[in-house]
């Protein structure tokens, strides 16, 4: 356990002193938690389709509207709840860029063989720059979430609203999905560093993993599919099952020769 | 300390290390020379561990290669050819994370012990980045030290290094010679390998030869003594090659170079024949052929 701490604690060290890892870390959060508050700050009394009632709304917003609402509340309610899926990339991209940078940086400052000389396993080592990466990463989407709610109690008109927005749906998908998500970005960015030659495209490919969460957002845009609470407990169990897997091959595929020796 | 058995390491075609056998005693300075390329740093890298060979054994400090690897890098300490520091961090917080990894009981002390020991102590606070490359050098030489380790393996310790900081990491070497620790040295540098090492090995992919320094010299030049005359001539010369025990002489403008088998005891009788045959003497003394011819002659031939 001493050695797993050393590593996140020497990660933090490092990566907090990386400025553009910084501003991925503060910029990102602040920035997909302001969107939906100016979205829901903008439109509130603004929408001049008060007058219709939420059974003449699109099929699409019926799912995010409770009968109380008016159309105008139930459009505000369906738009800032498409920002579900943005704080989604919130524990995506974050532990992305810190394990891109934790893992290929090692290797690019050629710290790494003197780190595998020591008596850490591969475990140990993997746990230890895995949950510096998504540590931050679930910190900052729990923070952004609660700003984000604190906004929303605000700005929202009534008790009905606030609670359509601040739904199970939302905490499921920022308290569950959020932190699974994170462990699959990190785990993703490991196994893409341990099979690659080139470090710059390990970064590149990181990023990958981002895509089918905007096929989510987008198919939800477009009124193909509705993200609903079941739907997000079918995809944390997903989740769940691809994480351990996942986990499992960035132990197998992190082969420390392989590394060692392959990587220029 | 470190027993190596028909060790070898291919890399898909590319055979990097083939059947080598060396041993190498406790308390040993032992120097390990090769061209670029020839698999010293793959070597190194399996008998600590970090790589497994493709086929043979390799023993080291009781512990099987490949079978014991947790405890064989407990037991070890590697300088890896670059320093490897973790720039952004301090001295010494580059060497607490390695004294907390190898499970050091007292961090505190052992990290405090070897800033002072290798001169950092006044620049502790300060990033890695910003210390020369000498210092960033005795930093990763301290960091693998930390442990205590009585095997260190030590890859090019001194390249790139100004004189000062060279001269330094190898008055550091003959230190932990003196307190018994066992050396695996790995460098270019011949002339430190002739100064450090009790015995050296050249290799090239398979080994060469292994030896010490003077037994090298000795079969591939032999032994010579040059004596510095002022009136060197061919009847001079001729006194001295009528002498049962020389193997060759050669005229050098006023040297007569001599090659024979222990000058120590035939030397006297070579002096009083030159002089006996009026030959004015101005100096003797052994010609010493470089550790670079020999090694040069060694790896020409492989």
């Amino acid at each position: 356990m001493q050695k797993i701490i050393t590593i996140i604690r020497k990660e933090w060290a490092e990566v907090f002193k990386n400025r553009m890892v910084l501003f991925t870390i503060a910029f990102m959060p602040l920035l997909l938690t302001a969107i939906p508050l100016i979205i829901l700050f903008t439109m509130r009394g603004e929408m001049q389709i008060a007058s219709a009632g939420a059974a003449d709304i699109p099929a699409q917003f019926k799912a995010f509207c409770p009968a109380e609402l008016s159309g105008n509340e139930c459009f505000q309610v369906f738009m800032v709840s498409q920002f579900v899926f943005m704080f989604m990339i919130i524990p995506l991209s974050i532990p992305a860029a810190i394990a891109a940078y934790s893992v290929v940086g090692e290797k690019t400052t050629r710290s790494l063989e003197p780190l595998l000389a020591t008596p850490i396993t591969t475990i140990e080592l993997l746990l230890g720059k895995s949950l510096a990466a998504v540590i931050p990463a679930v910190f900052a989407t729990f923070l952004a979430f609660t700003i984000f709610a604190c906004g929303v109690w605000l700005i929202v008109p009534n008790r009905i609203m606030l609670l359509a927005i601040l739904n199970a749906r939302w905490l499921l998908a920022v308290l569950i999905v959020g932190p699974l998500l994170a462990w699959l970005s990190v785990t993703f960015s490991v196994m893409v560093s341990s099979r690659v030659n080139d470090p710059r495209v390990a970064e590149q490919l990181s990023v990958v993993i981002i895509v089918p969460l905007l096929g989510l957002f987008f198919g939800q845009m477009a009124g193909l599919l509705i993200i609903d609470r079941q739907l997000v407990l079918v995809i944390a169990l997903i989740l769940v099952l691809v994480d351990a897997l996942m986990t499992y091959f960035s132990v197998q595929l992190f082969q420390r020769e392989t590394i060692l020796t392959r990587w220029k | 300390m470190i027993v190596i058995e028909n060790l070898t390491k291919q890399f898909g075609q590319n055979l990097a290390v083939e059947g080598l056998n060396l041993e190498v005693q406790e308390g040993e300075v032992f120097g390990f020379l090769g061209p670029n390329g020839a698999g010293k740093t793959t070597t190194v890298r399996m008998l600590t561990s970090l790589i497994q060979p493709t086929s043979g054994k390799a023993v080291v400090n009781g512990f099987t290669v490949g079978r014991q690897d947790t405890q064989i890098r407990r037991t070890v300490g590697l300088l890896t050819e670059t320093p490897g520091l973790y720039d952004n961090l301090s001295a010494e917080y580059n060497l607490r994370i390695y004294a907390n990894l190898y499970e050091v009981k007292d961090v505190a002390g052992q990290v405090e012990k070897y800033l002072r020991l290798l001169g950092l102590w006044e620049r502790r606070f300060e990033p890695a980045a910003t210390l020369s490359k000498g210092m960033k050098q005795k930093l990763a030489i301290a960091r693998a030290m930390l442990h205590e380790p009585r095997i260190l393996f030590l890859d090019e310790p001194t390249s790139a290094l100004d004189p000062e900081s060279a001269r330094l990491v190898r008055d550091f070497i003959a230190e932990l010679r003196k307190e018994g620790r066992t050396i695996f040295l790995c460098t270019h540098n011949l002339d430190e390998a002739d100064r450090a090492c009790d015995r050296i090995a050249v290799f090239k992919t398979r080994l060469v030869v292994v030896d010490t320094p003077a037994n090298l010299r000795r079969q591939l030049f032999g032994r010579k003594v040059v004596f510095h005359l002022v009136n060197l001539d061919e009847t001079l010369a001729a006194k001295v090659r009528a002498l049962p025990f020389i193997q060759e002489t050669r005229i050098l403008d006023n040297r007569l170079v001599v090659t024979l088998d222990n000058p120590e005891a035939r030397n006297p009788q070579i002096i009083r024949t030159l002089v006996e045959a009026g030959a004015e003497l101005q100096f003797v003394g052994e010609l010493r052929h470089s550790l670079e011819e020999v090694y040069l002659q060694l790896v020409k031939n492989v």
